[in-house]
Order: structure tokens, then C-alpha cells, then sequence
């Protein structure tokens, strides 16, 4: 078995930790992780419940692979409500914390309720309790990890913890874990802040026992991982370069969205790319980035590890900002740089540490950043009313941003709702990059087709990690196809929707699928777990997930017009690049979508769909 | 012929399939918390270090255990606990002055490393190359040819 077969229920209104059977008829059908842990989610809380109220629940889970040797298997999933988006909320990291969660004898850990006091959740095996945090509130995630080991004098100890950001409900807010590694995306944070939960600290020395066939397992996944070691990216672009080894790719297709997605490429892409992080600085002759880092259990290892320039106005003045630390990946250094128009590597790299440190999503404030930066320009916002001067390009404007956000000071609470909600409050809801109120990610939608039908169907708002379609139409894997048409797009978002569903629901990143299909993972699965893990099945499974978010979805209130891209996409056309005159073609691919999904019209999964997946 | 285990920081990503790959060959779980080699993150640094016991030939541990359950292993030349001699009295736990030999609660007994009997699942599973299985008497021989190398760039300027 894969699993633990162990669930960790926290109910923190009464403050209990109680233990209880994993429901094996659902792993069987949902795996684990993202797929399972929906699974009882979606059985649990009302739909249409305020996702930050005390009846939302918020789940975190590992997978049947978490904390194996198979390769990348230390991911680990939140699970809850969204406040950013109103819809499911599913957001996973790396790091080591999914890992520990296994090694201490759980797959899942479940929190309801609202805790009279800031509290944090410490588990070592089998103990579980709730631990007084109120000298651990208005400290940072790096502060609070720190002070929870000292505490407990162990420091084998992982943490996942708010920041500031998750205290003051930032709608971003993400949950951060070994320092740089964070569930990012849909306010997952805000969520965990909203019940008084500062961290959740774990501590195993079980290990995982139960694989099914050791020696099998063994072997298949060192045969997999020399998969990932001879594949051009995984094995050699993503060390080298890490995620950024798409900055200039990207600016060259026409499809780095730029300023608020008014353009579409960025004239700096250079001074903040992979090739930028190698160079050395004329101002102290080292290089920003110091080495590559991995994940739990990870053979890729993309994570990028940088030191700032200590000379940098943004740090002169602030030591501890001076050592080495996480980023920047290639999505904050878009939404921090190109999203804004920001070429200054260093400024980013500040940035990057305060979303670490405090526990914010970098894309989604970077995005918001870009729409306030828009309106400064139109005069629609003022200096008065933002606090600074704040036009397109401005590094200072950036830095100063990011930390009243992060802070929650003055204009930083309102962009701490995010882009849609800071939009719409000053008239100009058009201007917010977003689907079901979530920024979009680093790929243009004009210049990429494919991932403007993503971002519109993704079940937790914009996002390219649901149905990555920039390995087929810019890296050719597992087929090239033309990032410039529309045609066959459904099919391929629908296929990489469901294998991707599958890949996070066995615990493993998604990175690998660079060089990974569902049948490289397959036999890992088999091995691992109990069971029969064909590859229909697994397909299928994939399918099930979907459409129990989407219904999910539904049932919360979003209708086919949540499926949709901003005016700015459909009308703007590019105005530069391969992409040059060309608007996204959405409203031709979500029909199709629909109906190869098997869904109505109106985007509702037909009966025959639900009885044919066994919903 | 002994081999070493050779350690090479700069190479290491932190990923622990090491520690993973020692605890499954020595108690059949992947339970990092038993492995018997430690990877250890030095963050603002951006350095990992992986490390364990470097099989002294003095061997402190091997003289400080007071029931000689810490013998060598001739066709290794291991340091080796025999788990059916050692007391789990920690004395060499105090002796080691690298601290790779420690206390496991589970067994009541003290473990190290004893290089697998000559094949150290910990090299064979690190995907970088930065824990090897070398020559014992050449460890150094890397470091030996980069130097050699910038000799020789020296020589023809």
C-alpha cells in the first residue's frame, strides 16, 4: 500500500485531533492528494459556503507516491474553498513537508472549524496537538519555522506556516513550507489564517512501510528516473536553467504578456532570464543565482537558489535579506517583471523574498500590481490614493508595493484583494487579468491558444499548471502542435486536464511529464498500490477528477460566463511577434470543449458523463 | 581492494534519495529518520552536505565499545555494528568525533554505516554524482586531475 490508510481530523472550534480509517473505496477511484483530498472535501462542505468562515474546511494530503523514491515524490496538496475565486481551491509544493506527513503515519490531514486563538498544529507520529500560537502571530513564515523548531529543540522538524499575508487574509495569501517552497495559487493562505492556524508542524519517524512490492518498486523507479535523466528537460534545461529556461523562449513567440497584457513582449526580458540569473554583476562580480535545488525525493531539481546583490537599494539597508534563498522560478520573475514592466533583476528578487517570507502568491500580486499600474497611468488612480508613484517600469514601485502588501499598510489592503476585486472597486473591471478571479500565469493567450482555452476551464481560475499545453505547442512534448491555431486545442487541453489530474493525485510534480507519460507513471502506481492501476482506469480517474471539481464549481454558483477571458484578449490583438494581429480564440474552442467534455451547453456534465465516470 | 565513499557537496541538490535508498537497504522502509547518512542544508549558503562515517582506521567507535560489537569487515573494511553483540550502551556514540554513529530507539541498538557490504545503495541511488564509491586510496584522485589540468594550462602559456 501506498497509503497510510490514516486520516488526521483537526476540528479547531473544539480543538480535537482525532484519528480515523482512510476511505479505501475512494483511494481507490481518486488515488490521493489533489484527487482524494477533493474527494472529501467536496462530501464535506457546502458549496456555496463563505470560504472564509469557520465551515469551510481545508485539507492537506499526500499522495500513494509522497514520500517513496519515486522520483518528485514529495508534492503534497491544499484543499479547500477558494476565497480568491469562489471555486475549488487546490494548490500544491514541494519541499519536504509532504514527505514528513507520511512519515509520521498520515495521508491527510483535515481542518474544520475556527480556533478561539491563534494555535499551531504539532504532529510527531501518532500525537497530534494544538499548540498556543499567540507568540507565533505577526511573525513570518521563515521566523515562524525558526521558532518552532527552537521550541521544540528538533530541527528535523517541517513546517508549513502563514505569514503576514495569511494573519490579514490577503486573498493570495499562499502556505509556505521549508522556507521557499509554498502552495501557491487561489488564497489557500488566507484560508488557513481565517481559522487561526498559524503553521502545521510535522515530525516522522515511520517511514513508509506499506509499498505493495519493494523490489518492484525499486527498480521501476530508478528505470523511470533515468527517463528524466536523459530527457533534454528535465535532465539538462531545468537544473541548468530551472523554470526560468522559458523567459526568452517565450518573449520570442510574441507571448510574454507584458504590462498588464498590453503587450506581448518585453523589451527586458533579457536582464530577468535564466541566461541574466548566470551573468555575473558588474556592481559585486558574483552571479544571482548560487546553485539548483530539489524537492523532496526530486532527480530534476529546477528550484533555483539566488543571492541578491547586498548593494541593491531595495536590501542596502536589510542583512538578513543578504543570504541565499529561493527563486526567482520563471512565473514570479514574469509576474514581477514582465507583468509590470520591471527589468531589474534584483528588484524582482526582492520581491520574490517577500512573498516567501510572508506567504503571498507572486503571480497573483505581481498580476494585481500590473492592473494598478495600468490604472495609475489612465489617472484613474492617483499617487494620493496609492501612496507613491507607481507607472510601469518602476523597481522602487514594485519594492514599495510589495511590502504594504505584504504588510497589509495602506493601499497594500486593497491589492491584497487582489486584481478583479481592486478593478471593479475603481470601474474598470476589464482591466483584471483574470478567469474566476485569478491572475493568469506567464504564457500570452494570443500568442499560445491553447492556454487561454486553460485558463478559461481551469477549475481553481486562471492557471497554467491544470493542462500545461505549452509542452505541446512550444516544446513539442508530447507532440508539436501550433500555438498559433485554435484547432484540436479542446482534445489536447482535455487530455493534458485529465493526465495532469492523475499526476497530482499519485503525489508526484508535474515537472516530470516533460518526459513522463501516464504510462511511465503507471507502473510506479502498481508497484506502490494495492490494487488494479490500468491504464483506463487511471484515465479515467483523471476524467472523474475533473468533473468532480468542476461540479463542485457549479454547485458553488459559477456558470458557463466564469469560463471566459478578459475583453483585452478577445479584442486586443498582439501587436507585435509571431502572434502579431492575432486576438484568442476562445470563443471557438469553449463550445467544443464542452462537448468533447461530454457537458451541456451551458458547461453542466450531461447524466450519461456522470453515470460513465461514476459520479 | 577497499573503495570509500566519496562525497562531493557542489554536486548535491538536497533531494535525499540517499537517505531513502540507506534506510530501505538496512530496514525494508523508506524512512529517512533511520538512514545512516544525513543530508544537511546550510540555506543562506544555498550549500547540502551529505555526510556520514568515513570508516577511520583508528576507528574510535570500534575502540571505545566496551562488548566489540563494532568490528571491521574484511572485504569492506567497514566499521560494522553486530546488532547481536552491541548492548546499545551509546558509548561510541560518545567516542565517534563525527557523530555518524547513532542511537535507533526502534532496535535498541547503535547503527552506522557499513557500506552495504560494498555497495552503498546511497551512491548508487544519488542522481548526481555527488556520494561515489571510489578506490580507497584514491578519494583524492579528482581533485588531483583538476589541479593537473590547470598545470598543464599554466605549462603551455
Amino acid at each position: 500500500m501506498g497509503w497510510n490508510r490514516k486520516v488526521l481530523r483537526v476540528n479547531l472550534t473544539e480543538g480535537t485531533c482525532t484519528e480515523e480509517p482512510l476511505n479505501m473505496q475512494w483511494a481507490d477511484e481518486y488515488l490521493g492528494s489533489r484527487g482524494l483530498a477533493t474527494k472529501y472535501l467536496v462530501s464535506e462542505i457546502d458549496p456555496k459556503v463563505d470560504p472564509l468562515s469557520p465551515d469551510n474546511k481545508m485539507i492537506m494530503s499526500t499522495g500513494p507516491l509522497t514520500g517513496t523514491l519515486a522520483s518528485t515524490g514529495g508534492r503534497y496538496t491544499v484543499v479547500t474553498k477558494g476565497p480568491l475565486t469562489g471555486a475549488i481551491a487546490c494548490s500544491n509544493s514541494g519541499g519536504f513537508f509532504g514527505a514528513e506527513m507520511k512519515f509520521a503515519g498520515w495521508d491527510m490531514i483535515i481542518l474544520e472549524g475556527r480556533s478561539p486563538k491563534p494555535v499551531y498544529l504539532y504532529v510527531e507520529n501518532d500525537k497530534a496537538q494544538l499548540i498556543d500560537a499567540s507568540d507565533l502571530w505577526g511573525k513570518s513564515c521563515w521566523e515562524t519555522e525558526e521558532a518552532i523548531k527552537h521550541h521544540h529543540q528538533d530541527p528535523l522538524v517541517r513546517v508549513s506556516s502563514i505569514g503576514l499575508a495569511g494573519e490579514n487574509q490577503v486573498l493570495f495569501a499562499c502556505i509556505v513550507n521549508d522556507l521557499h517552497r509554498a502552495a501557491g495559487r487561489s488564497g489557500v493562505g488566507a484560508v488557513m489564517g481565517s481559522k487561526n492556524l498559524k503553521a502545521v508542524a510535522l515530525r516522522g519517524t515511520k517511514g513508509v512501510s506499506g509499498i505493495k512490492d519493494m523490489k518492484a518498486f525499486m527498480k521501476i523507479t530508478a528505470e523511470k528516473k533515468k527517463v528524466l535523466a536523459d530527457n533534454a528537460v528535465t535532465g539538462q534545461g531545468l537544473p541548468k536553467f530551472g523554470t526560468q529556461v522559458l523567459m526568452n523562449v517565450i518573449n520570442e513567440m510574441g507571448a510574454l504578456p507584458t504590462r498588464n497584457h498590453k503587450d506581448v513582449q518585453f523589451e527586458s526580458a533579457g536582464k530577468i532570464s535564466a541566461e541574466a540569473m548566470h551573468e555575473k554583476r558588474p556592481t559585486d562580480g558574483k552571479t544571482h543565482l548560487v546553485t539548483n535545488a530539489a524537492c523532496f525525493g526530486c532527480t530534476i531539481a529546477c528550484g533555483r537558489i539566488s543571492e541578491i546583490d547586498k548593494g541593491h537599494f531595495t536590501v542596502v539597508n536589510n542583512p538578513k535579506y543578504w543570504g541565499a534563498s529561493g527563486g526567482l522560478e520563471y512565473e514570479a520573475a514574469w509576474a514581477l517583471g514582465a507583468a509590470n514592466g520591471v527589468g531589474d533583476l534584483e528588484a524582482l528578487q526582492y520581491a520574490n523574498l517577500l512573498c516567501n517570507e510572508q506567504g503571498m502568491d507572486p503571480i497573483s500580486f505581481g498580476a494585481t500590481i500590473g492592473a494598478v499600474m495600468e490604472l495609475y497611468g489612465m489617472g484613474v488612480l492617483t499617487k494620493e490614493q496609492i501612496g507613491i508613484e507607481a507607472e510601469f517600469g518602476s523597481a522602487e514601485a514594485l519594492a514599495r508595493l510589495t511590502e504594504m502588501t505584504a504588510r497589509g499598510e495602506g493601499f497594500g489592503k486593497e491589492i491584497g484583494q487582489g486584481s478583479r476585486r481592486l478593478c471593479t472597486k475603481y470601474g474598470h473591471p476589464e482591466l483584471s487579468m483574470t478567469v474566476k478571479g485569478q491572475e493568469f500565469p506567464a504564457y500570452d493567450a494570443r500568442g499560445i491558444q491553447g492556454m487561454g482555452l486553460t485558463y478559461a476551464t481551469s477549475n481553481r481560475g486562471a492557471c497554467h499548471l491544470r493542462s500545461y499545453t505549452v509542452a505541446s505547442e512550444v516544446l513539442g512534448i508530447p507532440v508539436k502542435t501550433d500555438p498559433l491555431t485554435t484547432e484540436g486545442k479542446p482534445e489536447l487541453v482535455k487530455a493534458f486536464q485529465d493526465a495532469t489530474a492523475v499526476f497530482d493525485a499519485a503525489g508526484i510534480c508535474v515537472f516530470t511529464s516533460f518526459a513522463w507519460t501516464l504510462a511511465d507513471v503507471q507502473p510506479q502506481i502498481e508497484a506502490a498500490c494495492e490494487g488494479d492501476w490500468s491504464m483506463d482506469k487511471l484515465n479515467q480517474m483523471g476524467e472523474r477528477i475533473w468533473n468532480m471539481e468542476r461540479l463542485f464549481n457549479n454547485a458553488a454558483g459559477l456558470t458557463r460566463k466564469d469560463d471566459d477571458l478578459p475583453p483585452r484578449l478577445k479584442t486586443e490583438p498582439a501587436k507585435v511577434g509571431p502572434a502579431k494581429g492575432l486576438v484568442s480564440g476562445i470563443d471557438k474552442m469553449l463550445p467544443e470543449y464542452y462537448s468533447i467534455r461530454g457537458w451541456t451547453e451551458e458547461g453542466v456534465p450531461t447524466p450519461a458523463t456522470l453515470a460513465r465516470l461514476g459520479l | 581492494m577497499w573503495k570509500s565513499l566519496h562525497i562531493d557537496p557542489k554536486k548535491c541538490t538536497g533531494c535525499l534519495q540517499c537517505e531513502m535508498a540507506c534506510s530501505v537497504e538496512h530496514t525494508g522502509v523508506i524512512n529517512p529518520s533511520k538512514s545512516r547518512i544525513k543530508v544537511f542544508s546550510f540555506e543562506t549558503e544555498g550549500r547540502k552536505v551529505p555526510y556520514t562515517c568515513t570508516q577511520c582506521t583508528e576507528a574510535w567507535c570500534l575502540n571505545a565499545c566496551p562488548v566489540d560489537a563494532i568490528r571491521i569487515d574484511a572485504s569492506t573494511g567497514a566499521k560494522q555494528v553486530h546488532d547481536d553483540v552491541c548492548v546499545g550502551c551509546k558509548v561510541c556514540t560518545i567516542a565517534c568525533p563525527f557523530g555518524t554513529v547513532n542511537y535507533n530507539q526502534d532496535t535498541g541498538k547503535v547503527q552506522k554505516c557499513d557500506l552495504c557490504g560494498g555497495d552503498p545503495a546511497c551512491a548508487t541511488a544519488c542522481p548526481t554524482g555527488a556520494i561515489t564509491y571510489v578506490d580507497a586510496d584514491w578519494t583524492g584522485l579528482d581533485r588531483m586531475r583538476a589541479w593537473a589540468a590547470r598545470a598543464n594550462t599554466a605549462v603551455s602559456e
